[in-house]
C-alpha cells in the first residue's frame, strides 16, 4: 500500500519530487513553512537543488533563472510573500517560462494573521502583477489533491509554458491526511528553447522586452490565445448532489469540505441543496455554473474572504438566478449551522 | 613573419539578428564604455573556449540589449535580479558559465540584496559591474555611485551627503564577505587600464570555468552622454571624479588557494528508492474496519502545554486510525500560540468522507493541563468523554451533562514505566483500552513509525502504552459498554 499520512504542505513537496521537479527556492513564511522544510530535507537526498533565498523576490527570480535553464522548479509562500513575488511572476508569464508556485493563503491585507483564508483569490486569479497575463490556478481541498494537483501543475506549466499556482489555505496546508502516492509520471520532454550549455543553443534567448509596438502586441495576443486554450481545455470542477438541487452552494478549497457537510445536513432536513466545487479557479468553471443557474432557484457562494470568487460566479450566472454571498474573514471557518440557517432563509425567500 | 589578422571575437554576432532593425549598428552612444566591456568579455569567452557554455544576464539599464551582440545564451531579467536568476541557472545547470552583467543602479540600488547574498553564498557566477555613476537608460538620474556634488536630473543641486548619502563602494563592501574568491576594480580610462580590465575579466571567467566560486569585477566606465562630457575627455573625468572614491585595485583574491568545487552530480533514483525516501512502507496494510464500526464519526482534541506531546499524540491516533481503515484528518494549532502557550491538535476519525477537519464539537478530549481542560471542556458533546492528567489537575471543573470524566495520573504512570516524557502515550494507552478501536499491533506500529529515529524510544513508549492500558483496565470498565471509541454516561 503506497499510502502515508502527511500534511498538505508536505504533499506539495512529495508531488514535486514525483513530478521530477529539479529545484526548490523559497523563503520562510507561516503557514507555508513545511514546504520549505520538506524540500530542505528531501530535495538534496533525491539529488535535487534546495536554496533558501534571501527574500521572496530572490526566490522567484531563482525560479526564473532555473526555469529558463529548462529545470522544473517549485517555490511556495503565503499572501505577503506572494505579493512580493508578483514582479517575477509577471516576467515568467511574459517570457513564457513554466513554474509551479504554492500559495498557502493566510488572512488579511497587511501582515494579517496566519489562519486559513482565501483572500488571495483576486491576486492570483486576476493576475496580481503588472500587465496582461493570467496564471493557471489549481485549488486543492485535501492532502491528496495537494500531491496530485502539484504533479498536474508541473505538467500544465510545461505544456503551456506558464506559471501555475497551487492555491489553498492554511488549513489544507497544515492538516494531515492519508495520501496515496501515484505512479511516477513520465519524465518531462526536453526543452529546445532552454538556456542549456551547447553550441546548438547559442542563439537561445529568454526575454520579456519587445520594443516594437507591433511585435509587443503580437506577443500579448499570443499569450491571450494561450489563455483561451487553457479556458477551453483545462477546467476542472466537482459537483455533489446538484442533479435536483434548488439551491447550489459554490465554494473551493477547505470551504468546499464544510459545504459538503452542509449539503448532507440540509438533505437530511429535506432541503434540496447541492454543491459545485471549482478545482481550477483560472480557468473558471463558467459553463458548469451557467448550466446549474438555469435550473437552480438560487446560488450561495461561500468564501473565506470579502467576496472575490462571487464576482466570477455572477458573471457566469448573468442574472439567471440570484447569487448570494456568505463570507468569513479573520481565520475561522464558516460554521455548518450558520450556513444552514442561511439556506433555510433562502428557501423561504426563493 | 607570420601575418597577424585582427578580427572581432567569435562570441560576437556578425550581424545583429536579435535586433528587429538596424542590424548592423549598435544601440550604444559614441564613447560609451559598454562596447569596450562587451568586447573584452566576448574576447575572453572566445579565447578561453567558453562561448558554447556561457549564459549572460541582460540587465535593466543601457545594456538591456547586450544580447544583440553576444552570440551566446542570454536571459533578460527583472531590474537587479541578475544574481538571483544566475543562482538558479548555475545550481541546476552547473556546466553553465554564468555571467551577471549589471549596471550601478541595477546592482548597487535595486539589486543590493541579491548581489550581497549571492556573493555571500559563494555562487559560481561571474559578475561584471559597470559603474558609470549615473542612470543612463532612464535619462541621467542619480545613481548610488554618483559622486558628491554631481548634478543629475534627480540631484539638480548636486548630490548632498546629508540627504542622499555617499557613493557606495561596491568592491569594498563585497570584499568584507568571506565567500567571494576574487574582487577587483578596474578602469576604462586609458588604453593601459583597459588592458588591465581585459586581464581581470579573463581571470574571472577562468575562475568560473574552474568552478572556484563568486567573482566580481567592477569596471569604471564612461557615459559621456549623461555626464554631458566630450567623449574624448571621459578618461580625465573618470580619473578626476571616480578614482578618488573608487580606487582601482584588487580587493580580494584567494583564487590560488581555492580548490575547484566538485561538479554536483545528478543521481538517478529508482522508483523504489524514491518511494522509500518519501517514507512509504510498501509492506504496510490497511485493515478492514471491525464489525460494529461501519458508521461512526468521532472528533478528538488533544491539548496541553507546548512540549507535552499533544501534537504527536494526535498524529499517533491518526496513524492508528488510518491503518485501521478509517478516514482520518489531523490538524494542529499552529503559529504564535504554539510558542509558550497551549498547543492542541484535532483528529477526526470517520467511516465517511470527512468535511471540515476543524473540530467544533469534541467527542473525545485529552487534556494534559488545567488551562486546556478549562478551555475545551465546554466543547465536549453530550455522550463524549474527557481524559485528563490528574497530577496537575487535582480538582477538575464540573463536567457538562452527559460528559464522562476520566482522571489519569499520566505523568506518574509514565515515570513508573521508565519514560517520564511519555505521559501522552500513557493517555493513548488508556484511551485504547476504553475505546477499543485499535488492534494492539496497529498502535505498536504507529509508535514504531513515530519514534523510528530515536534509539530506545520505541520500547520505552511501548511500555508507557501498556502501562496506560493496564491502568485503564484496573480503574474503568474496559472496553466502554456503549458506542465504540467513546465511554458514555
Amino acid at each position: 500500500m503506497r499510502m502515508r499520512l502527511m500534511r498538505g504542505n508536505e504533499a506539495v513537496v512529495v508531488g514535486a519530487l514525483l513530478a521530477h521537479c529539479e529545484a526548490f527556492f523559497g523563503y520562510p513564511i507561516t503557514p507555508a513553512n513545511e514546504i520549505s522544510e520538506g524540500a530542505a530535507k528531501l530535495f538534496p537526498l533525491a539529488g535535487r537543488t534546495f536554496v533558501q533565498a534571501e527574500s521572496e523576490v530572490a526566490a522567484i527570480n531563482m525560479v526564473f533563472g532555473a526555469s529558463s535553464a529548462g529545470a522544473r522548479c517549485l517555490t511556495g509562500s503565503s499572501g505577503p510573500g506572494i505579493s512580493l513575488k508578483m514582479e517575477g511572476i509577471s516576467y515568467l508569464a511574459c517570457a513564457e517560462l513554466p513554474a509551479v508556485i504554492a500559495d498557502i493563503c493566510r488572512v488579511g491585507p497587511g501582515l494579517g494573521n496566519i489562519y486559513p483564508s482565501q483572500g488571495d483569490y483576486n491576486q492570483l486569479v486576476k493576475g496580481g502583477g503588472h500587465g496582461e497575463y493570467r496564471v493557471i490556478v489549481l485549488a486543492p481541498n485535501s492532502a491528496q489533491e495537494m500531491c496530485d494537483f502539484t504533479i498536474r501543475a508541473f505538467d500544465l506549466a510545461d505544456r503551456y509554458r506558464t506559471p501555475v499556482f497551487v492555491f489553498t489555505d492554511g488549513c489544507v496546508g497544515q492538516m494531515m491526511e492519508p495520501v496515496h502516492l501515484p505512479d511516477l509520471p513520465p519524465k518531462p520532454e526536453p526543452k529546445p528553447w532552454a538556456l542549456i550549455p551547447g553550441a546548438e543553443t547559442n542563439s537561445n534567448l529568454v526575454t520579456s522586452i519587445f520594443l516594437e509596438a507591433s511585435e509587443m502586441e503580437s506577443i500579448i495576443l499570443k499569450l491571450q490565445a494561450k489563455y483561451a486554450d487553457i479556458a477551453r481545455d483545462e477546467v476542472l470542477c466537482e459537483t455533489y448532489r446538484t442533479e435536483d438541487a434548488e439551491i447550489v452552494l459554490v465554494g473551493f478549497g477547505i470551504v468546499s469540505r464544510v459545504l459538503r457537510s452542509v449539503v448532507e445536513e440540509a438533505r437530511s432536513e429535506g432541503l434540496r441543496v447541492g454543491l459545485l466545487r471549482p478545482q481550477t479557479l483560472f480557468p473558471f468553471p463558467t459553463e458548469q455554473i451557467r448550466e446549474l443557474s438555469e435550473r437552480a432557484r438560487s446560488i450561495l457562494v461561500v468564501e473565506l474572504n470579502n467576496g472575490q470568487m462571487v464576482e466570477d460566479v455572477r458573471l457566469a450566472v448573468a442574472e439567471r438566478c440570484p447569487v448570494e454571498f456568505y463570507g468569513k474573514m479573520g481565520g475561522e471557518l464558516p460554521a455548518i449551522d450558520d450556513i444552514l440557517a442561511r439556506l433555510r432563509a433562502l428557501m423561504v425567500e426563493a | 613573419m607570420a601575418k597577424k589578422t585582427l578580427q572581432k571575437p567569435k562570441a560576437f554576432q556578425d550581424v545583429f539578428t536579435r535586433k528587429s532593425r538596424d542590424q548592423k549598428t549598435t544601440h550604444y552612444c559614441p564613447g560609451c564604455g559598454h562596447g569596450i566591456a562587451h568586447k573584452l568579455i566576448a574576447e575572453a569567452m572566445s579565447d578561453l573556449g567558453l562561448q558554447d557554455r556561457s549564459t549572460i544576464v541582460a540587465p535593466v539599464g543601457c545594456s538591456i540589449f547586450l544580447y544583440y551582440y553576444f552570440d551566446c545564451r542570454s536571459l533578460s531579467v527583472p531590474h537587479g535580479r541578475g544574481p538571483a536568476a544566475m543562482t538558479g541557472i548555475s545550481r541546476v545547470r552547473p556546466d553553465t558559465i554564468s555571467i551577471s552583467y549589471q549596471g550601478d543602479g541595477d546592482l548597487a540600488a535595486i539589486g543590493t540584496s541579491e548581489i550581497i547574498h549571492s556573493a555571500n553564498r559563494g555562487e559560481n557566477i561571474a559578475v561584471f559591474f559597470i559603474n558609470n555613476a549615473i542612470y543612463g537608460m532612464t535619462g541621467g538620474q542619480m545613481a548610488p555611485t554618483t559622486p558628491l556634488e554631481m548634478r543629475t536630473t534627480t540631484s539638480p543641486r548636486g548630490r548632498a551627503s546629508e540627504t542622499e548619502g555617499f557613493p557606495i563602494a561596491v568592491c569594498e563592501l563585497i570584499s568584507t564577505l568571506r565567500a567571494p574568491v576574487y574582487v577587483e576594480r578596474v578602469s576604462l580610462d586609458t588604453p593601459a587600464n583597459i588592458l588591465g580590465a581585459r586581464r581581470a575579466i579573463r581571470k574571472a571567467l577562468q575562475a568560473q570555468a574552474d568552478r572556484k566560486g563568486f567573482t566580481l569585477v567592477e569596471i569604471l566606465s564612461p557615459c559621456p552622454t549623461q555626464w554631458r562630457v566630450d567623449p574624448t575627455k571621459t578618461g580625465e573625468w573618470i580619473r578626476e571624479n571616480m578614482h578618488p572614491i573608487f580606487k582601482p585595485g584588487v580587493y580580494r583574491d584567494v583564487l590560488a588557494e581555492t580548490p575547484s568545487r566538485p561538479r554536483p552530480e545528478r543521481r538517478e533514483m529508482s522508483d523504489g528508492e524514491m518511494y522509500a525516501l518519501l517514507g512509504i512502507d510498501e509492506n504496510a496494510t490497511i485493515r478492514a474496519l471491525p464489525t460494529g464500526c461501519e458508521d461512526f464519526h468521532l472528533a478528538y482534541r488533544f491539548a496541553g502545554f507546548g512540549g507535552q506531546g499533544v501534537i504527536l499524540l494526535g498524529m499517533l491516533l491518526a496513524q492508528a486510525g488510518m491503518a485501521s481503515g478509517y478516514q482520518v484528518t489531523w490538524l494542529p494549532s499552529y503559529g504564535p500560540e504554539m510558542r509558550g502557550g497551549t498547543a492542541n491538535s484535532s483528529v477526526v476519525l470517520s467511516t465517511r468522507a470527512i468535511g471540515s477537519p476543524m473540530v467544533a464539537e469534541t467527542d473525545v478530549l485529552v487534556a494534559m493541563n488545567g488551562p486546556s481542560l478549562e478551555k475545551f471542556l465546554p466543547t465536549v458533546a453530550p455522550g463524549g468523554c474527557v481524559l485528563y492528567d490528574s497530577d496537575p489537575i487535582e480538582t477538575p471543573p464540573a463536567a457538562p451533562d452527559g460528559v464522562h470524566l476520566y482522571p489519569v495520573p499520566a505523568r506518574d504512570i509514565a515515570q513508573q514505566a521508565g519514560e517520564a516524557r511519555a505521559a501522552n502515550v500513557v493517555m493513548l494507552g488508556v484511551y485504547a483500552a476504553i475505546g477499543d478501536l485499535f488492534e494492539e499491533e496497529v498502535l505498536a506500529d504507529a509508535l514504531r513509525k513515530a519514534f523510528a529515529a530515536k534509539k530506545g524510544a520505541v520500547e520505552a513508549n511501548r511500555r508507557a502504552l501498556a502501562a496506560g492500558a493496564d491502568y485503564a483496565r484496573s480503574h474503568f470498565p474496559c472496553p466502554a459498554p456503549d458506542r465504540p471509541g467513546v465511554m458514555v454516561k
